[in-house]
């Protein structure tokens, strides 16, 4: 078994109103950032976690965000990294 | 009849919820999150507050708590739950109802009083209402923005699932009405099956005319009524 660091992004669904990422994108056009069409605000999770190899690691962590870091009703995840820990 | 209600740890509207029981003549029956034994509830509450400190999302980490296997095995066999406030997103998280809660549109925690239409009153928990009746209850949440998806809110609407829905004082639907930006302006939903009930609003705050409103008795006495019956 190897020791691994699965970074995950959970992201609110695309088209659900997203009210904190409507307040950042407005708060960074009233500081001139002009070329701001969206921000989407989310949360960013590492699991360190031990498995066979990174694809199992990977595996493993896309089921715990199946099962309770993401809420399928709101929110879409993607694997942002797997690295040896 | 013994009512269940479950304190997690962050729960703060436990012991108000107690008492609303214990008012209307029912046997409050304190139970700890850790336990895994209901002791003979007929109706469950999963009261309001901020359950292991609303991390990750509301609700999401006290789904998990021992005692939820058994209000889950409760639910599953058709017997009476009911979710105020963060009840209602622990409900939700543990898929005892469709949907889920998130944060107020305005972003902002909203402590208010306000008017509910009862929209069907041919449930357990609402049969000592009128239909169309404007009740006032307070509000106190962050994260309490109905959504589902299309499909889920057009059935909930078409079978009378949309329990109660925030209103102004004509009782109309208008868009300062709503605290929270919940789609439909819903506040509370039943389950198909009608014995799972959630909704944001507290009605176990509302049980005196001294202290606001007493428009949250009825929400209990609905419940003993079902039994009487």
């Amino acid at each position: 078994m190897t020791r691994f660091r699965v970074a995950v992004h959970i992201v609110p669904r695309r088209g659900l109103l997203d009210p904190q990422g409507k307040a950042v994108a407005d708060a960074l056009r009233s500081l001139g950032f002009d070329g701001v069409d969206d921000v989407h605000v989310g949360r960013h999770i590492v699991a360190e976690v031990r498995a066979a190899d990174a694809k199992a690691a990977e595996a493993q962590v896309r089921a715990m965000c199946a099962k309770l870091l993401a809420n399928p009703v709101t929110e879409d995840f993607e694997i942002a990294g797997v690295n040896a820990a | 009849m013994k009512i269940g209600v479950i304190t997690f740890p962050g729960s703060n509207c436990d012991e108000d919820t107690v008492v609303a029981v214990e008012r209307v003549g029912a046997t409050a029956v304190r139970l700890w999150h850790k336990a895994h034994d209901l002791e003979g509830s007929e109706i469950v509450i999963l009261p309001g507050g901020f359950s292991y400190g609303d991390y990750l999302r509301a609700g999401a980490i006290a789904r998990f708590s021992p005692i939820m296997q058994e209000v889950v095995a409760h639910a599953k066999a058709g017997r009476p739950v009911i979710g105020i406030c963060n009840g209602f997103q622990i409900a939700c998280e543990a898929g005892l109802l469709p949907g889920a809660l998130l944060r107020n549109a305005s972003l902002k925690f909203v402590s208010d009083t306000v008017r509910l239409r009862v929209e069907n009153v041919d449930t357990m928990f609402t049969n000592r209402y009128a239909k169309g009746q404007v009740v006032r209850i307070p509000i106190a949440h962050g994260d309490g923005r109905y959504h589902a998806d299309a499909d889920v809110v057009a059935r909930l609407e078409g079978e009378g699932q949309v329990v109660f829905r925030y209103v102004n004082a004509a009782g109309q639907q208008a868009p300062d009405a709503n605290p929270n930006g919940a789609i439909n302006d819903i506040a509370g939903i039943v389950s198909a099956e009608g014995h799972v009930l959630g909704l944001m609003p507290h009605p176990e705050r509302a049980l005196d005319a001294s202290l606001g409103s007493a428009d949250g008795l009825p929400f209990f006495e609905s419940l003993l009524a079902r039994v009487a019956a």
